[in-house]
This record gives C-alpha cells, sequence and structure tokens, in this order.
C-alpha cells in the first residue's frame, strides 16, 4: 500500500474508470452514489452486479471525471467507505479494457432498413428482435464506438437507445 | 458457531454494549425500544441517562466520548427520536467523535408501510453518519454491535447508528463474540518510513518551521499530545492548533503561538503564511483555517499526517503525505529526527523566532476593560477571570461552549494544558452543544468542574436539558456571555452588510436567573465588572447547577478576525489596533 500521491494544482479535466470492490449488501450503491451528489462529483456512468460465486462481493464500475486532485478525492472517499475492499482508478493504473453493450431500435422502412442493416454488420452488431419495420440491435464496445454507432442511425430511424454503461479490466494479469 | 437462542435480541444487545466496556446510555424511551428498555431495567451493570430530548442525547455522548476516550453510546425510539438524533450526528461525524446510536424501528414486516412513528432511518442517517446498519436477523445483531463500535472508533473516529427493528429486540437472538478482524474496513495507522524520512529531511532543512496540529492528536489518544510536545520542543518549532486541537498542546509554553484560522493570533496566522515548512498533523486545512486557499501558505513545503487519505491533497496539495494515526506518526517522526545527523539550519530558525515574537508583540487578543465601580464586563475579561479563578482554584476544569462569539473567546481567552478538556461543536457549528455536551463530561467526571461557556441565543436551543441536570444532581456551570444579540451574526451584519440588524436580536429574552430556579438550579447574575469575580466565586462554591448570566458588552466584537475570502496576511485587528487589512471582497461575501 503507498501513500497517495502527491497531487499538483493542474486544472484540466480528464475522464476516469473507477473500479470498486464492495460487500454485496443493502444500502452500498445508496453509498457510493449518495457520496458523489452529496459532495458534487459527476458519473458518466455506473454499473454493478455481484461478481463472485457466492454473491458476496459487487464490482462497480463508475465513469466520473474532474481535475486530477479531484479524482483523488474520489478515490479516497470511496476507500473510507466501510463495506468498500478495494478502490482502483484503472485509467491511471496501466492500460485496461471497457466495454458496454447497447440495445437500439430503428423504425424504418425501404432503403433506410437496408442501410441500417449494413452499417449494423460493419458494426458487428447482432439483431436480436426483429419486425417487418423495426430492428433492434445489440452492439458491444467502447463507449466510442457505441456513440459512433448511434450517430450513423439517428438518420436511419433511430427510436430508441438502452445502455448498459461500462465494464472495465485491467488488461494482463493485474487484478483490482 | 453453535450459539444458543436462549435470550432475547434486547438481551444480547445489552451483553454486547456490556462486552464492549460500556458503562452510560444517553438516552430517550419511546414505543419502537420499549423491549430494550424493559431488558435495561433489569439490569444494573449499564447506566441510562435519560435526556429530555434525543438532540441533547447525542450531544451528552458526544461530550462523554471526547473527555474520556471512549465511545459514547446513545439509545433512541424510531421516527421522531432518531431524527431528533440527526444533528447530533452530524456534529459528531465533522468533528470526528466515535458514537454509537441506536434507533428503534418499527418491526421487520413493517417496514416500508409508512407505520406509526416510521422513518428511513438507515436512509436519513447515511450522510449524516460514518456507517449505518440495519439488522434484519436475529443472528446479525451482536455481530453488528460489535463492529459498529469497531468502526466508530478506530480510523478516524465517528458515529454509527444501528437501526434496531422492534421484533429483532423482542425475538431471541444468538450472542456471538467480537471478531477478530473486520472483512474490509481496516484504516491504515502506522507511517511509511521513507514518507517519514522525506519528512524528516524537509524539517532539518527548514529556515521558517512551523507545527500545525488538530483534533486527529487528541483523537489518537493522550500519549500523542505528549508525542507531540516533545517533538515541538526538541526541534524547536513554532506551533499553532486548531479549534479542534486546543489543548494538545500547553498553552502556557513559549512556543505556542495560540489558535490559528478565522479568530486565531496574529502571529499564528503570519507564521502560517510566512514558514517555508509546514507540518500539519491531525488537521484538515478547512476553510476556517486556511482563509483564501490561493493565497494559503504559498511559501511552504507541507507535510500533512492524517489517518483518513481522504483528508490529504482535499483543499492543500502537500509534498509529503502521510496516512497514519497521529500518535504513531509523531513518534516515528521523533525517531528519525534523533537518528538524523543531518544539521538543522540555528541561525534561521533564531531569526524566524525574532519576527514572530514581532508580530505577537501586536497583542492581537488585547482588549480594554473598564475597571470603574459599574464598568460594563468585556466579555473577553470574563473568560479570562474565568481562567484565573478555575486555575488559582487548582480543580480539574473541563469547558464546553456553543457556537458563536462566546466559542471564539473562550478559545482565544482560556487556555488549555491538557488534550481532552475542551469540547466544542467546530465542524457543524452546533448552537446548543455546549449544555449537553457538559452533562455528559459530568457524567464521566463526577467530581471535575464542567463549565459550558455560553451566550444567550445558543443556551435556549437545548435548554430543556437543564431538567437532566436537575434529576442526576449533575453541578454543570453554565456561564452565560448575555449581549442579548446572535453576537456573530450581528457582528458578521455589522461588518459586511451596514449594521443592518436583521433578526439578530432576542426582545424577550427569558429571566436566566428565575429560570434556572425552575429547574432546581441556582441562579445569578453579574451586571458590571465589579460584581463578576464573586458571581465566578459563587458560581464555583455551588454545589448544585448554575446558570450564571454575565451582562457583557453588547457592542464587542470578536477579533483578530481573517474576513471571508481575505488571505492569512489580510487580518482585521481591532479597535485597539491601527487600521489594517484589506475590506472584503464580494467574492468574500459569498462564503459564509
Amino acid at each position: 500500500m503507498v501513500d497517495v500521491m502527491p497531487t499538483t494544482t493542474d486544472t484540466t479535466q480528464r475522464s476516469a474508470t473507477i473500479s470498486v470492490l464492495v460487500d454485496n449488501e443493502a444500502g452500498i450503491l445508496a453509498r457510493v452514489v449518495g457520496l458523489f451528489s452529496g459532495r458534487g462529483y459527476n458519473i458518466d456512468s455506473l454499473t454493478v452486479a455481484p461478481v463472485d460465486a457466492g454473491g458476496l462481493y459487487s464490482r462497480m464500475n463508475i465513469v466520473t471525471s474532474g481535475t486530477s486532485m479531484v479524482i483523488e478525492q474520489i478515490k479516497a472517499q470511496i476507500d473510507r467507505l466501510v463495506p468498500v475492499h478495494r478502490v482502483a482508478d484503472l485509467t491511471m493504473d496501466g492500460p485496461h479494457v471497457a466495454r458496454e453493450l447497447a440495445l437500439v431500435k430503428v423504425i424504418g422502412t425501404g432503403e433506410q432498413r437496408v442501410e441500417a442493416m449494413r452499417i449494423a454488420d460493419t458494426f458487428r452488431a447482432r439483431v436480436v428482435d426483429t419486425t417487418l419495420g423495426s430492428f433492434v440491435f445489440e452492439l458491444t464496445g467502447n463507449t466510442d464506438k457505441i456513440d459512433a454507432f448511434i450517430e450513423l442511425m439517428r438518420d436511419l430511424g433511430l427510436a430508441e437507445v438502452s445502455r448498459s454503461g461500462i465494464a472495465a479490466l485491467a488488461r494482463g494479469t493485474r487484478v483490482i | 458457531m453453535s450459539a444458543e437462542w436462549t435470550q432475547s435480541g434486547a438481551e444480547i444487545l445489552l451483553r454486547a454494549l456490556k462486552d464492549q466496556g460500556v458503562e452510560v446510555i444517553f438516552g430517550y424511551p419511546g414505543g419502537a425500544v420499549l423491549p430494550i428498555y424493559d431488558a435495561l431495567f433489569k439490569q444494573n451493570a449499564i447506566r441510562h441517562v435519560l435526556v429530555r430530548q434525543e438532540g441533547g442525547a447525542v450531544h451528552a455522548a458526544e461530550g462523554y466520548a471526547r473527555s474520556t476516550g471512549k465511545v459514547g453510546v446513545v439509545l433512541v425510539t424510531s421516527g421522531p427520536g432518531a431524527t431528533n438524533a440527526v444533528t447530533g450526528l452530524v456534529d459528531a461525524l465533522m468533528d470526528s467523535i466515535p458514537v454509537v446510536c441506536l434507533t428503534g424501528q418499527v418491526p421487520t414486516h413493517l417496514i416500508g408501510n409508512d407505520a406509526f412513528q416510521e422513518a428511513d432511518t438507515t436512509g436519513i442517517t447515511r450522510p449524516a453518519t460514518k456507517h449505518n446498519y440495519l439488522v434484519k436477523r436475529a443472528e446479525d445483531l451482536a455481530r453488528v454491535v460489535h463492529e459498529a463500535f469497531y468502526v466508530a472508533r478506530s480510523g478516524r473516529p465517528g458515529p454509527v447508528v444501528i437501526d434496531l427493528p422492534k421484533d429483532i429486540v423482542i425475538n431471541p437472538a444468538p450472542y456471538a463474540e467480537p471478531a477478530v478482524q473486520h472483512p474490509s474496513y481496516r484504516p491504515r495507522t502506522e507511517p511509511d518510513l521513507g514518507q517519514i524520512a522525506k519528512a524528516v529531511t524537509l524539517m532539518k532543512q527548514a529556515k521558517r518551521p512551523m507545527i500545525y496540529a488538530g483534533g486527529g492528536v487528541i483523537n489518537a489518544g493522550p500519549a500523542a499530545s505528549e508525542a507531540l510536545t516533545k517533538l515541538a520542543r526538541i526541534t524547536g518549532f513554532p506551533i499553532t492548533n486548531t479549534l479542534m486541537g486546543l489543548g494538545c498542546y500547553p498553552a502556557s509554553d513559549p512556543q505556542f503561538l495560540g489558535m490559528l484560522g478565522m479568530h486565531g493570533t496574529y502571529e499564528a496566522n503570519l507564521a502560517m503564511h510566512g514558514c517555508d515548512m509546514l507540518l500539519a498533523i491531525g488537521a484538515r486545512f478547512d476553510d476556517r483555517v486556511t482563509g483564501r486557499l490561493n493565497a494559503f501558505s504559498q511559501h511552504s513545503q507541507k507535510i500533512h499526517i492524517d489517518i483518513d487519505g481522504s483528508s490529504i491533497n482535499k483543499n492543500v496539495p502537500v509534498e509529503v503525505p502521510i496516512i497514519a494515526d497521529a500518535g504513531k506518526a509523531l513518534n516515528a517522526l521523533l525517531a528519525a529526527w534523533q537518528a538524523s545527523d543531518e544539521p538543522t539550519d540555528k541561525p534561521a530558525l533564531a531569526s524566524w523566532w525574532r519576527q514572530i515574537d514581532e508580530w505577537r508583540g501586536k497583542q492581537s487578543l488585547k482588549f480594554t476593560q473598564d475597571m470603574q465601580r459599574g464598568g460594563i464586563i468585556k466579555p473577553q475579561y470574563a473568560i479570562q477571570r474565568l481562567f484565573e479563578i478555575t486555575r488559582a482554584r487548582g480543580k480539574e476544569v473541563f469547558i464546553t461552549t456553543e457556537v458563536g462569539q462566546h466559542q471564539m473567546w473562550a478559545a482565544q481567552h482560556f487556555h488549555f494544558e491538557q488534550p481532552n478538556h475542551w469540547m466544542t461543536s467546530g465542524g457543524l457549528g452546533t448552537m446548543g452543544y455546549g449544555l449537553p455536551a457538559a452533562m455528559g463530561v459530568q457524567i464521566a467526571h463526577p467530581d471535575a468542574c464542567v463549565i459550558d461557556i455560553a451566550g444567550e441565543a445558543s443556551i435556549l436551543m437545548n435548554i430543556q436539558e437543564m431538567g437532566t441536570l436537575a434529576q442526576y444532581r449533575l453541578p454543570v456551570k453554565v456561564f452565560i456571555l448575555n449581549n442579548q444579540y446572535m453576537g456573530m451574526v450581528r457582528q458578521w451584519q455589522e461588518l459586511l452588510h451596514g449594521s443592518r440588524y436583521s433578526e439578530t436580536y432576542s426582545a424577550a429574552l427569558p429571566d436566566f436567573v428565575k429560570l434556572a430556579d425552575a429547574f432546581h438550579a441556582t441562579g445569578m447574575r453579574a451586571h458590571s465588572v465589579d460584581e463578576l469575580d464573586s458571581v465566578i466565586n459563587a458560581m464555583l462554591d455551588c454545589p448544585t447547577a448554575v446558570i450564571a448570566d454575565i451582562a457583557v458588552d453588547q457592542a464587542e466584537n470578536c477579533f483578530p478576525m481573517i474576513p471571508s475570502g481575505a488571505a492569512h496576511n489580510e487580518m482585521l485587528l481591532g479597535p485597539e489596533h491601527e487600521a489594517s487589512g484589506a475590506g472584503v471582497t464580494d467574492a468574500g461575501m459569498a462564503l459564509v
């Protein structure tokens, strides 16, 4: 365990993907979310689910942004919550993979419908539901890829989007 | 675990409390906690002190905790019992006071039903506590109680709520011994020795060093205060205390520069501003201490020792962060300082002290008391005399305060030689804190002299606790500096809002002498300076609780003062001094 890194008064904002291993207990999500709202931090996305066979631990992946001093502060604030086992800033700790899943409903017919299908192929999106006038695409990838796909669908009858928020892990042998 | 289910949840609860060393509970009964009160009735190991309002119970537990170093325990009922306790919980959270608050709850099958006296206590208290629990299974009860005490007292101490549904305390439950280790919460207490070595290097190289010590030193136990005193003596460095830290370094010591911050001394604040090495221990760079952040101690390299990693680099970036218990870090610093053969810059330190002594020469706490018969009492003088007279009598004295001008004057003019003798609401600034806190202190120290230095406005916020003093024959002395105004608010209105005293004058104050009488206490009053000493002496001689109503100068302001948004070197000195400092900026006006 190392002491916190000396921080500068740098005012540039950066995005951070923070992973937190917590006891899987009632109220823990409210505790973490309340900490963000109470202290005025941003949450760009948040995912949480049990991650071990016994259902004892949950992992939260939080995408947030702020100056490096604020992000250090967020980590420290989360770390001192009693049911928190570990906190890691995946963005700073080295390379990591981050993926999210999106379901995208596109309504249209004729040429638009064909074009939507063609683009979906390019993005390796799967069709998980279809009618004569609609598709629901399932797409996995990093946030930029999903943003790009949704942007392209906008002119092709985009009707509704549901996104999971990101799940993330460090690359290589490192674990949090 | 072959635990037997022969006792009720309430009995298991009390057994766990007893095993945690609990001697006293401050509480107030109600429907949801009746089974616990019934179990309390049938035993003698734990004493219960009946307060008059649940808010008083938490402050009493805080006073008990701060004067003993133990965990304070509170028991209140569901719904309004719990919501009344919330202010005290936040107070304990802000000031890092270990408190365990047991709240009643409606039976588990009624939770969420809007039942009578139901409140979402864990929801409401989540941001008001260090941690909270709702016990939903009998098997968890004993474990949760032990865990709550561990969480409350370890790391950075704080309040913990245990919400107890009525069926959980009625039905049988198994007992469990305290666990050896908490699964996730294991705060770091040992300092990193590499960081300690870096800190010692900075300290040895310092030309203008400064030590800034706060409540964390007191929370680390009396040995930490001793280690701090040793470190200051061995280094010869000047030292200041925060409001919360008063008493962790002997005030009579020549190296002590007094309190720093908004109403701190001139020498303490200018030394903070001018130092080139700042050693912060158990202090959190609070806005009342730093003044304008971008002008705060700009030329210093900073070492910050704190047990709470989130306090480090929160407001002020530091060069050497050390996450550790203050006592352990201080001992490590002492050992490393003594082992190091790096030289110190003695001539530079001597010239730094000459500069500090010049600042000291300003006597920023100076006031003039009219000593003629009938002279109006200056509030500072009242506290000075209270200090001198209690000191001369030699009895152990504990001071609590309410919040406002009187609190700052007490911090400036009452001097503390030891930790754990000064109890004040620092972080939250809770008016009404002092009387119940004094009650808790007196319960813990029945033979000591416990004085609540109060204002006439604050005292009314928890005046009902005079009833508790009467019931338990607690001889607490309430020393009211009565200027008939909410003095600190009035002072800000005078300085910042064109003397428009909007709603700060309390017309129709009670007659405090008669009020004391109504609560079976003794009332006394001093109108002028010639009556002051005799009232203080009579108060201290009185075997009962006392309200001493001291009429003080209504126009007196608390100086020195760093206005909101100003820097340490822009402080305002009082009318005794020539005009100084800067005015308040528009940005400063927006700050509290």
